[in-house]
């Protein structure tokens, strides 16, 4: 038992939880938290918005799989939080977010800056604490961190009113705690999974749909070596895209929406989908009803709620991805008889991989999204990060940027939320700083979250901004060419401003480049310094994203644009 | 959440694909835990009949029973998305057959004749409901029973002119020992 105030338990409570890092803005409501900072073993950056500290730490969790952890006071601060709190949740991302409050005594009156935070974030946290004495900290501090990252992560909420940051009590700081109704699935059923090795023995055309849930789990070689063993093609979700490397010889790419055509193809031939932590989204599928159709279908998934959602299955295996991949490893290796690599549904991967690689074709110009993207890839480390905005880049980025080194791409995948990436790329610099990261961006995107070039900067975190600059709204004008007849609204965001000119008022390094050469030579240049650069990189604004699987449709409608 | 129609109760077979649950939870006793709960079938669009909230053997857990019409899909995710929220300990589906449920109305009825009195306090005591409050035009009748047997009783009395209803929704518990 050690007297102390709540603000200084807040603290110490997250230097136990082994964090390093918090990234957060101050206000009237936090200020005792600030004041315990002062002396604080961690790193504290300071943010331009509070919604970039939530992508900041959201971004720090997804390369460190542990819980990211942002700060901001009440009211507004907090309601700035909630996009970047919205974006972790719809991605499973762990994170922590601690908000100051109103004193209890002024909740309920509409005090200044006050918010109802709690009742605000409950659709998009997994839970949210409210403190109402000091000595209550502790056991919250250790709860929140456990709930964020266990099971099925997501963001967990802790409200602090300003009197109960003040005043002091006697702490206990508990090494172990339980949470009564939360009891997350590990290891699975064994006589489910069996029931998976008996379809997925009796498939001639099996295929793996990993989702992000492989990335969350850190299943990638569990995942690899059940590939290899049933020599199934492995197609991902965007979610899951570095799940699997994608240069491996069985990978297929993302399928959905705007995934890779092959991909989208060969999932409609199998007759046994084995789907890894993936939870048949929209975006992902197509329709729902259409989707794996007189197929097999293995749903492995940690969330057991994810099961029966928007597909119903054939086997549910529910637990931790990563443990029932290695108990699936285990019986399978045991019954299989391993197939070459020359039989037919191998083939036809090959067929569908050199029948679309002929078939789609590039923008016609010298510079395009695609050769851009392609280079930056044979430039950069197979081990650097690289996460997206979103939009035209995002998909862009799905298509023709291959991830090497599984779970080194992240995007906000669920939300979409525009402005995410170069906040959260910062996030990932501070989890990794010594690989090189970059932010695969559009200027719509770029110019939500662009003051966030002063903490890459001033915080010594650079990260590369890689901006394909159409000046506009791109996927919008896709839309708007493809479904509403060229009748472009609110898309055009003109010459306006010079992202260079932008990057060199913070600090940073602006490189505008004309052609390949040049672009070559700034990714070399921004790999190379040691401030953060922004390479803007002209792309034609007609310039589509295809294949396209219109929204509604299922993949089997996906235009290719050719 | 809307009181119950007349006829939902009385045909608990397959109405378009739809049948008639009690769902039983056993929640933390803290606040927000109704907030968060209410919020979820709204967010979720799932559609609620009726949901009652009270203590149980346990002075830190509250047991809240709720009654949907639902199709077997839907109620599954239902329950699935209720075990998931931290506060919600257990969930359970009553087997119907099984379970002891009650419902408790409080029916003002309009009653200025002697005749109407008279008849309604005779209903009254076949349907075993007591009369809990008599002015000179009004008397309030308590029914305790199945949701069906409240219909019932309200079908029965509703051309006296029903003033106000008040319907508690559904308690249940399964029965002997099964837990």
């Amino acid at each position: 038992m050690v007297e102390m105030t709540g603000a200084k338990a807040l603290i110490y409570a997250l230097e136990k939880e082994g964090v390093d890092i918090v990234f957060g803005l101050p206000g009237g409501a936090n200020l005792p938290i600030y004041d315990a900072l002062v002396d604080a073993n961690f790193r504290h950056i300071l943010v331009r918005h509070e919604q970039s500290a939530a992508h900041m730490a959201d971004g720090y969790a997804r390369i460190k799989r542990k819980a990211g952890v942002c700060f901001a006071t009440s009211g507004p601060g907090a309601t700035n939080l909630i996009t970047g709190i919205a974006t972790a949740y719809a991605d499973s991302s762990p994170m922590i977010a601690v908000t100051g409050q109103v004193p209890l005594a002024m909740i309920g009156k509409d005090a200044f800056q006050e918010t109802d935070i709690i009742g605000v974030a409950n659709p998009c946290t997994k839970y949210a604490f409210q403190p109402r004495a000091p000595e209550e900290i502790p056991e919250i501090v250790k709860k929140a961190f456990y709930i964020t990252e266990s099971g099925r992560p997501g963001p967990v909420l802790i409200d602090i009113p300003k009197d109960v940051q003040q005043s002091s009590a006697n702490m206990k700081f508990p090494d172990l705690i339980k949470v009564r109704g939360y009891n997350p699935i590990i290891d699975a059923d064994l006589t489910h999974i069996g029931k998976a090795v008996e379809l997925l023995l009796k498939a001639e055309r099996p295929i793996i749909m990993a989702g992000g849930g492989v990335i969350l789990s850190g299943a990638f070689s569990e995942l690899q070596v059940a590939a290899e063993l049933l020599m199934s093609p492995v197609v991902t979700t965007f979610k899951g895209k570095g799940a699997f490397p994608e240069n491996h010889p069985l990978a297929m790419g993302p399928i959905g929406m705007h995934g890779h055509a092959e991909a989208n193809k060969i999932i409609l031939e199998a007759d046994c989908i084995l789907a890894v932590g993936a939870r048949f989204s929209d975006r992902s599928v197509g329709r729902f009803d259409e989707f794996g159709k007189g197929m097999n279908i293995i749903h492995m998934d940690v969330d057991p709620a994810e099961i029966g959602k928007n597909k119903s299955v054939d086997v549910a295996v529910v637990g931790d991805v990563k443990s029932s991949l290695r108990t699936l490893v285990k019986m399978l290796s045991k019954k299989i008889v391993k197939k070459n690599a020359d039989y037919p549904w191998l083939k036809r991967r090959v067929e569908l991989i050199n029948y679309y690689a002929e078939s789609i074709k590039d923008f016609p110009r010298d510079l395009t999204a695609r050769k851009a993207l392609k280079k930056l890839r044979e430039i950069l480390p197979s081990k650097a990060i690289a996460t997206t905005e979103v939009g035209q880049c995002q998909m862009w980025a799905s298509l023709h940027f291959d991830v090497i080194s599984p779970g080194t791409f992240f995007s906000s995948t669920g939300l979409g939320t525009m402005g995410f990436g170069f906040p959260a790329s910062i996030g990932a610099k501070a989890a990794m700083p010594e690989v090189p990261v970059v932010d695969i961006a559009g200027d719509g995107s770029f110019n939500m979250t662009e003051n966030s070039l002063a903490v890459s900067v001033l915080d010594n975190l650079p990260v590369i901004v890689f901006l394909m600059n159409n000046y506009m709204l791109g996927m919008v004008a896709q839309w708007q060419r493809t479904f509403y007849n060229r009748r472009y609204m609110g898309v055009h965001q003109r010459c306006c401003p010079d992202y260079a000119k932008i990057a060199e008022a913070y600090g940073a390094q602006g490189i505008k480049v004309q052609s390949l050469q040049d672009l070559e030579k700034a990714i070399r240049s921004a790999i190379k310094t040691d401030v953060a650069t922004v390479i803007d990189i002209p792309i034609d604004p007609e310039e589509d994203v295809y294949p396209f699987v219109a929204p509604g449709t299922g993949l089997k409608d996906m235009v290719t644009g050719s | 959440m809307t009181t119950t129609s007349a006829s939902s109760y009385l045909n608990m077979s397959n109405v378009d694909d739809k049948t008639w649950y009690i769902v039983s939870a056993i929640v933390e006793d803290k606040p927000g835990v109704l907030f968060r709960i209410t919020n979820l079938f709204r967010a979720r669009n799932f559609n609620i009949e009726s949901i009652t909230v009270g203590s149980t053997e346990n002075a830190d857990l509250s047991r809240m029973t709720i009654t949907t019409e639902s199709d077997e899909k839907t109620l599954d995710q239902l329950v699935k998305q209720l075990r998931k929220l931290i506060d919600v300990v257990d969930v359970k589906v009553l087997d119907i057959e099984r379970t002891v449920y009650r419902e408790l109305a409080l029916i003002k009825l309009r009653a200025v004749d002697p005749t109407s009195r008279m008849e309604i306090t005779n209903f009254a005591s076949i349907f075993r409901a007591n009369i809990l409050d008599i002015s000179k035009e009004t008397i309030i009748v308590e029914v305790t029973g199945t949701p069906d047997k409240i219909d019932a009783f309200k079908n029965l009395v509703n051309h006296y002119g029903i003033i106000q209803l008040a319907r508690t929704g559904v308690s249940a518990l399964p029965r002997g020992t099964h837990s």
